[in-house]
């Protein structure tokens, strides 16, 4: 088991964001959480990667604890994560971008932009590596976003709603690329609110509904279970029981 | 296309340091060229200030954390090597050293606290704290308070690199000032290339993004404090030896703060070149406005000054370095205008 979520809950301030949540995620599995807005998809997000301490559970990678020791200590455990509303560092180029990520393992200047050039390579970057990341179109800037966080060597990639906002074109060629990280060994947690994207793309999903796990199992399963589909559509189109 | 890239930024820093070797060799010379006193001792000022601010860049540039508080490592640093060689007899060429070690140690002590402000906030800190340094100073009897301290010649007869006293030819401290700001300049082109430089340059464009990718945020601004503070006390220490008379009021003050960060800010912040050319063009401006203008309608010369910053910023926010055609990390807004220009071409 790569990583264990143990009954995890986190509020903020009344507002209870996660109650309770278990799951796993498996070596190279691609796990999808899916769930309305509002659902607690991304606070869950912070607590795996380590922005947010739960205030009870535990979260586990190869069997330790990882939750409540801060972003640094998960990335240096193997979590690596992208944001859901870019975040490129402007001010450098695509190659420097990448370089910041690969001196989280890399030691010296040189082995850390041999890391990046392999990883902007395997992303499709190559040819933008030079270009200042300011520059770069919306679905170039999401991949700049895996190419740093895979730059960093994660077992598990927490994917952030990286196929909102793009053209059909662009979200194949992002899932290509989500299927080619899957190869390299790495697991990912996708989140997303369009369902229909992902189901394809994953092995199992879990379905986040009022902070709770409403479901977990198979995509195709999950889609005809009558509570899912109330929680996204209300009590009006949920099959008669 | 990778080896390409690779190339690029090793061929770019080899550029960069030949540019830098031959600038300072051309600066090495320069009092074969200018022989008056006036002239030299205008250059040996601009010469430290633009080390001044390569300092300062190191924290305030690279790592994007703004202090208006530098005046107090400038002071700490010209008090330590001073104190050390009134009292202790210690001379200044290792007294500078102690001074800088002192400074950084005390940029580390300010950082523990400021670091856990950002942006402005930081900004306004470092203000505060660089101001309870001066009135420290100022009221402290053991460093001679407001009076100030006369560095006194220790060797009766001749000049002593040993002890920094040359009596008439000033020469010696156009060397000194040009390897400190050797030393700044060398720092700033290793901290480009280095991981602390990525780090900083990542925690300056969006600390959150940073961490995520392992950086640890309050201890590279702490490292980024530490060699900032400390290259400023050692170039305190050489100011000190130079213009043999210290006290709070020249070598602490608010004013002296701003002097160190303009020239950084004008020629180009966290850029290699820009506290050189901002140096350049601000300090010899300073001291000849306020010579010509200074006396006959007082502040007048603060007024030209303050044209040409707001000038730069409506024109220029890049800096003056990016007018040389040296690659410049545009700030976010400006680099914008750039990127949408292809799509309107």
């Amino acid at each position: 088991m790569l990583l264990e979520v143990d009954r995890v809950s986190k509020s903020f301030g009344g507002v209870a964001a996660n109650v309770d949540i278990s799951f796993d995620v498996q070596q190279g599995e691609i796990l999808g959480l899916i769930g309305p807005n509002g659902a607690g998809k991304t606070s869950l997000f912070n607590s795996i990667a380590g922005q947010v301490t739960p205030d009870r559970g535990e979260i586990r990678l190869d069997g330790a604890r990882i939750s409540g020791l801060g972003p640094v200590a998960c990335v240096e455990a193997g979590i690596a994560r992208t944001f859901q509303v870019v975040r490129s560092f402007d001010s450098m180029t695509v190659l420097e971008n990448v370089i910041v990520g690969a001196f989280a393992r890399a030691r010296g200047a040189r082995a850390a932009t041999e890391t990046a050039l392999e990883v902007l390579d395997f992303t499709g970057l190559a040819a933008r590596a030079d270009a200042p990341a300011i520059g770069l179109t919306p679905s170039e800037k999401r991949r700049l976003e895996i190419a740093r966080a895979l730059a960093t060597k994660p077992h598990l990639l927490l994917l952030d709603e990286m196929l909102t906002g793009l053209t059909p074109t662009e979200a194949q060629a992002g899932m290509q690329l989500v299927r080619d990280v899957r190869t390299r060994g790495v697991a990912i947690i996708m989140v997303e609110h369009v369902m229909e994207v992902l189901l394809p793309l994953i092995d199992r999903a879990v379905v986040l509904d009022l902070g709770r796990v409403l479901t977990q199992g198979h995509p195709a399963d999950v889609v005809r279970d009558p509570a899912v589909i109330r929680a996204y559509l209300g009590d009006r189109y949920a099959p008669a029981a | 296309m990778t080896a390409a890239s690779h190339t690029t930024i090793a061929r770019r820093r080899r550029r960069e340091l030949i540019a830098g070797a031959i600038v300072l060799a051309v600066l090495a010379l320069l009092p074969l060229a200018v022989h008056d006193t006036y002239s030299r001792n205008l250059i040996i000022i601009t010469l430290l200030f633009a080390g001044f601010a390569q300092a300062w860049n190191v924290l305030g540039g690279y790592c994007g954390q703004i202090s208006l508080g530098h005046a107090l490592y400038v002071g700490v640093g010209a008090y330590v090597s001073t104190m050390l060689l009134v009292r202790g007899g210690v001379p200044p060429t290792l007294g500078m050293f102690a001074g800088g070690a002192v400074a950084g140690l005390l940029a580390l002590l300010v950082g523990w606290p400021c670091f856990r402000l950002s942006g402005h906030y930081y900004a306004i800190a470092t203000v505060v704290v660089g101001e309870i340094g001066y009135q420290l100073f100022l009221n402290w009897d053991w460093i001679s308070a407001a009076e100030g301290i006369n560095i006194p010649y220790v060797r009766a007869i001749g000049d002593s690199w040993l002890w920094l006293q040359f009596r008439i030819d000033k020469l010696p401290f156009h060397i000194l000032a040009l390897t400190f700001l050797t030393a700044t300049f060398l720092t700033a082109w290793w901290v480009e290339g280095s991981r602390w430089g990525f780090s900083w340059r990542a925690v300056k464009d969006d600390p959150i993004a940073a961490r995520s990718l392992g950086v640890r945020v309050f201890r590279s601004k702490m490292a980024a404090a530490a060699i900032s503070g400390g290259l400023t006390g050692i170039g305190g220490a050489i100011y000190a030896q130079y213009v043999g008379y210290i006290d709070p009021e020249s070598v602490m003050n608010g004013q002296l703060s701003i002097l160190i960060a303009l020239p950084a800010v004008l020629g180009g912040v966290g850029t290699l070149w820009g506290p050189l050319v901002g140096a350049a063009v601000l300090i010899p401006l300073s001291e000849l406005s306020r010579s010509y203008l200074g006396g006959s309608g007082r502040g007048t010369d603060l007024m030209i000054y303050g044209a040409l910053i707001v000038g730069v910023a409506l024109l220029r926010p890049q800096g003056l370095a990016s007018l040389l055609g040296i690659r410049v990390r545009a700030p976010r807004d400006v680099a914008g205008d750039v990127a949408e220009s292809p799509r309107a071409a």
